[in-house]
């Protein structure tokens, strides 16, 4: 399962933090810090995968913002990485070429997202189109 | 009312974080927002409530302290309008988690949302509750999700779903309710529900035997149906990815069949078909399609056996191995580790490929196939992986040298196939990444080492000329200083050349130079320093040529800051100054430490290795010499007795390396061994072994006195002590028996009821020794031994030490000596009283070994010889 969603700026802003796991507001800001310090210097040709503590970190860069899932060792690392990209699709779609700033100023829209991709850790729905309709209607009720 | 739209405030809080310039501005703005955001929150202010909460959400991604909030969710979220509940939800996930008690009080509000008739606000509800309910809440909740389990609604039922999984991790117990509707949600269409129910699924298989059973019994075929439907199904653009359809659902699918055809043959047989049309259809050119293949190569490796799905899985593994993307390598590699156990061979094949793997540039890859590396070496090809490794050692990033040194030392201890190789490689490793190298590591070296007498001079040459070279690798230069100060004398003379070495000069200075380079290196740390110290009062013995010149160096540490260094300094300078006579003895080498024993001590339990001998009951204070503090003397060798593999407080059992020297051998003359003093000499060797464990006042000597040397016999603690001048005549009654003929030389002792003869129990061209012999009444068993010392030259000696060694079966107490100055010629002597008590009683008869120093001239003599004439019946 998944126990953490980052996105992280390269400067190592938080800009969406989900935990799906309990921790404590200090650990969590260990935690960011040390992903951030993970995948910041790596190389674009590296693996996708470091290994973090006793779980394993999947990330993913698209421009200055980093993509980081926190999942068990034993999961499937490809099929977390098109995870990874198949949400970026969808915020790109949602906010028609998604930048950074979008992210910041709708923060909560961002979290609205996500809690129609992934829910507890495990993955809700794997349709671009559906989750993009369901953001319609949840607009409307705005 | 909508508190998101431009112009409203949180817009323009961000606005204005984001323009703040330095942090301490940026403080500045968080904390008037704060301020603003509690006086609201005193007001009870409704209007602004959701607009507030949304700014604090905020300021607490950006890592300030909002718990004062949190009440203003619960507040949101018990009120009527979906924006409303939306944000308290929301900010019930971010600012609350399950271990907060406040989370108690949503309960009731999230079971009225449950049944709420707007099904967005059920979701609403099922979201936060799939997050972050606690135990309690999923006991309190489970029967409401159960039942949207079957809303009409898809978006409800998937929520329901994964909600469900998070209840029955959080109490297992519950899984058995979850069954049915889960087995349900498998016969769904719409792929959101079913991916949901097959997660469902896998996560109820792990919690409840029984639901294996069931979703074996009945979901097997219809799952592989699902898998086929999905494989073959032709191009839908709304799941498409890489021209799969829905890959996620593939995964899914293909991880609970994993699950099910784990240890069950009927279902492993049922899903083969598929299996092996998604292994050899998927097309492997894109991310997706090699997320598939991976997952299918799991599921092919985890179920019963199929020999040719295995072979069409490890061919795939090859495939990604020799993949250029780095992601493929590296699952490959991670999947491998798994293989190894089902196919060792078709792993074994790859090892070259795994090899290059471990010098990759990324950590992660290196990480993987360095594991994988360690679990594909064995007896056959540890040398050329071995080499390899240390090869890459050489170049290795520094953060990657801690793990890669630990590999390769266990590597290497694992399969040693020979001593010298292991000392080779250990030495390589140790002078490559010393620094990363365990303390037990190291010590292991020592121990083998001295465990290896043929390799004594081969590994302190090496050791030298790697010091030459390496001298900034901390645990390389412990090793190496250790073994100069055993072995010095080998490495100057080239002793126990092997065919394979070049032979090299090093002077007596040289060793030295290179022991003090060591002491005095800004990197040696203190137990480098302390060692080095050791080691230099070794080769003050050893090389009497550099005796003052190390001296020196010592009496420079006696005003060193560190105590421990200044007091061994003090020590050894007293020993090197004021005690000749016995340093020889005490800077003996160490005996061969006990691989067996140190192995586990290693392993934690530490055997009592205090023996049976009586160490410090019969220790006498002499009164002739000046009395050195005893207990550091006997400490100064033992900075790490946890560290450094010496047995040191009473090696009694630790030794019984050093008995196995033939002595069957040696030559017996009418009764009476005796050998020059000679370094060489085994005799002296095994007379004085355990050096760390003397002391002025206890002088235990370790000597073995076993005549045959296929008995192993046990090492022996004597003790002597030189007392006052005076000279006790000799009152003993001596015995003699006159039919016996065996003393015929003995000075024959006219007392009335002798039971046994006196004999000349030692003789050399200086030294006469003889022996009285008398027994307890009542006590057969217990000789009382007087020996009386006559010097035969015409010098007087000093400082005259008496020591002795039995075997086991014999017990052995030394009185103090009449004295320790023997005058010239005969004129006076000196006479010590031994008891011996022999276990044996008439099974065998007195056997001693015995060794005197003394000094003549001021020169130290040291005498040996072994006492085999004593009376029968003793």
């Amino acid at each position: 399962m998944i126990r953490f969603i980052l996105l992280q700026n390269r400067q190592g802003k938080t800009r969406l933090a989900k935990y799906y796991v309990p921790l404590e507001d200090s650990e969590k800001h260990k935690v960011e810090y040390e992903v951030h310090r993970l995948v910041v210097n790596r190389d674009p040709k590296f693996t996708n995968f470091v290994e973090f503590r006793t779980h394993k970190v999947i990330y993913r860069r698209y421009a200055g913002l980093f993509f980081s899932l926190c999942v068990d060792i034993t999961d499937n690392e490809l099929a977390y990485l098109e995870c990874i990209h198949l949400f970026v699709e969808i915020l790109d779609h949602f906010f028609s070429n998604v930048c950074e700033l979008d992210l910041v100023f709708n923060f909560h829209k961002v979290y609205l997202i996500l809690d129609e991709f992934i829910l507890a850790g495990e993955l809700q729905e794997t349709s671009k189109k559906a989750i993009i309709e369901r953001m319609g209607e949840l607009e409307k009720l705005e | 009312m909508n508190p998101f739209s431009s112009g409203t405030r949180l817009r323009d809080m961000i606005r204005a974080i984001r323009a703040c310039k330095t942090a301490a501005e940026e403080r500045g703005v968080v904390r008037k927002e704060c301020a603003a955001i509690r006086a609201a929150i005193n007001e009870n202010d409704n209007d602004y409530r959701h607009r507030n909460l949304a700014k604090l959400m905020f300021i607490h991604m950006l890592g300030y302290p909002t718990h004062f909030g949190q009440m203003e969710c619960l507040k949101l979220i018990a009120s009527a309008g979906f924006p409303e509940k939306r944000i308290g939800y929301l900010g019930l996930m971010l600012l609350l988690d399950e271990r907060q008690e406040v989370l108690m009080l949503v309960t009731n509000s999230l079971k009225q949302d449950l049944n709420h008739s707007n099904q967005y606000i059920v979701g609403l509800a099922l979201c936060a509750m799939g997050n972050i309910c606690s135990a309690e809440m999923a006991r309190d909740l489970a029967p409401e999700v159960e039942r949207l389990l079957q809303f009409r609604d898809p978006n409800i039922r998937k929520k329901a779903a994964l909600c469900s999984i998070r209840i029955i991790k959080k109490v297992p117990e519950l899984a058995e309710n979850f069954i049915n509707p889960a087995a349900a949600l498998l016969r769904e269409k719409h792929h959101g529900v079913l991916i949901t129910g097959v997660q469902l699924c896998t996560e109820l298989c792990k919690a409840s035997e029984e639901a294996l059973e069931y979703f074996r019994m009945k979901c097997t075929e219809g799952l592989v149906k699902t898998l086929k439907d999905l494989v073959n199904s032709p191009y839908a653009p709304e799941y498409d990815i890489a021209g799969i359809t829905d890959p996620f659902l593939h995964i899914r699918l293909l991880k609970l069949l994993r699950v099910l055809g784990q240890g069950d043959e009927d279902a492993s047989e049922c899903m083969n078909d598929i299996l092996a049309q998604v292994a050899t259809k998927t097309e492997s050119n894109k991310n997706a399609g090699n997320a598939i293949l991976y997952e299918c190569v799991a599921t092919i490796m985890s179920i019963e056996d199929n020999g040719g799905l295995r072979v069409l899985a490890i061919n795939i593994l090859g495939r990604f191995l020799s993949n250029r993307d780095n992601n493929i390598r590296y699952v490959a590699l991670n999947m491998l580790m798994r293989a190894i156990t089902v196919d060792a061979q078709a792993v074994q094949r790859h090892r070259a490929t795994i090899l290059e793997c471990v010098k990759d540039l990324d950590a992660s890859i290196r990480k993987r196939a360095l594991e994988l590396v360690y679990v594909l070496v064995n007896e056959s090809n540890v040398k050329p992986l071995t080499k390899e490794l240390i090869d890459y050692l050489e170049v290795s990033d520094q953060d990657f040298k801690g793990d890669l040194t630990a590999k390769i030392c266990s590597l290497v201890k694992k399969f040693s196939p020979e001593k010298i190789w292991y000392i080779d490689q250990m030495l390589k490793v140790l002078s490559e990444a010393g620094n990363f190298v365990k303390d037990e590591v190291w010590h292991a070296v020592i121990v083998v080492i001295t465990n290896s007498p043929d390799l004594h001079g081969y590994a302190v040459r090496a050791l030298y000329r790697a010091l030459q070279t390496s001298a900034d690798q901390e645990t390389l230069v412990r090793v190496a200083v250790w073994c100069i100060g055993e072995y010095g004398d080998m490495l100057v003379n080239n002793i126990g050349m092997l065919d394979v070495e070049d032979p090299i000069t090093v002077t007596e200075s040289d060793a030295v130079d290179i022991i003090e380079i060591a002491l005095k290196h800004h990197t040696s740390d203190l137990t480098t320093k302390a060692m080095a110290l050791i080691a230099l009062l070794k080769l003050s013995s050893r090389f009497p040529s550099c005796s003052e010149r190390i001296k020196e160096i010592v009496v420079q540490y006696k005003g060193s800051l560190v105590l421990e260094l200044q007091q061994r300094s003090i020590e050894l300078n007293s020993i090197i100054a004021k005690h000749q006579n016995i340093r020889s003895t005490l800077v003996e080498r160490m005996p061969t430490l006990d691989l067996l024993e140190w192995e586990e001590k290693q392993s934690g339990s530490i055997p009592n290795t205090t023996g049976s001998t009586p160490a410090h009951a019969s220790i006498n204070i002499p009164n002739g010499v000046a009395k050195p503090s005893s207990a550091p003397l006997v400490d100064l060798l033992d900075l790490n007795s946890d560290d450094v593999p010496a047995p040191s407080s009473s090696g009694g059992d630790s030794f019984h390396g050093l008995l196995d020297i033939d002595l069957s051998g040696a030559p017996k003359q009418s009764g009476v061994n005796h050998s020059p003093n000679n370094g060489t000499d085994a005799l002296m060797d095994l007379l004085s072994t355990a050096t760390p464990t003397q002391s002025r006042s206890a002088i235990s000597d370790l000597l073995n006195s076993g005549q045959d040397n296929k008995t192993p016999v046990s090492p022996l603690e004597v003790l002597s002590s030189p007392s006052s001048n005076s000279i006790q005549p000799t009152s003993s009654a001596g015995a003699i028996d006159l039919l016996d003929s065996f003393a015929t030389n003995s000075p024959i002792q006219e007392n009335n009821g002798p039971a046994y003869p006196s004999v000349v129990a030692f003789e050399s061209s200086n030294l006469r020794i003889g022996f009285n012999f008398s027994k307890l009444p009542g006590n057969p068993q217990t000789t009382i031994i007087k020996a009386t010392f006559t010097n035969l030259s015409p010098s007087v000696y000093t400082d005259f030490i008496f020591q002795a060694a039995v075997p086991k079966f014999l017990q052995l107490h030394l009185e103090p000596a009449s004295g320790n100055t023997l005058p010239a010629s005969g004129n006076e002597s000196i006479t010590q009283t031994l008891r011996v008590t022999n276990s044996q009683h008439g099974k065998k008869s007195l056997v001693m070994r015995i060794r005197i120093a003394y000094k003549m001239n001021n020169k130290d003599v040291l005498e040996e010889g072994q006492i085999n004439n004593f009376p029968q019946g003793l």
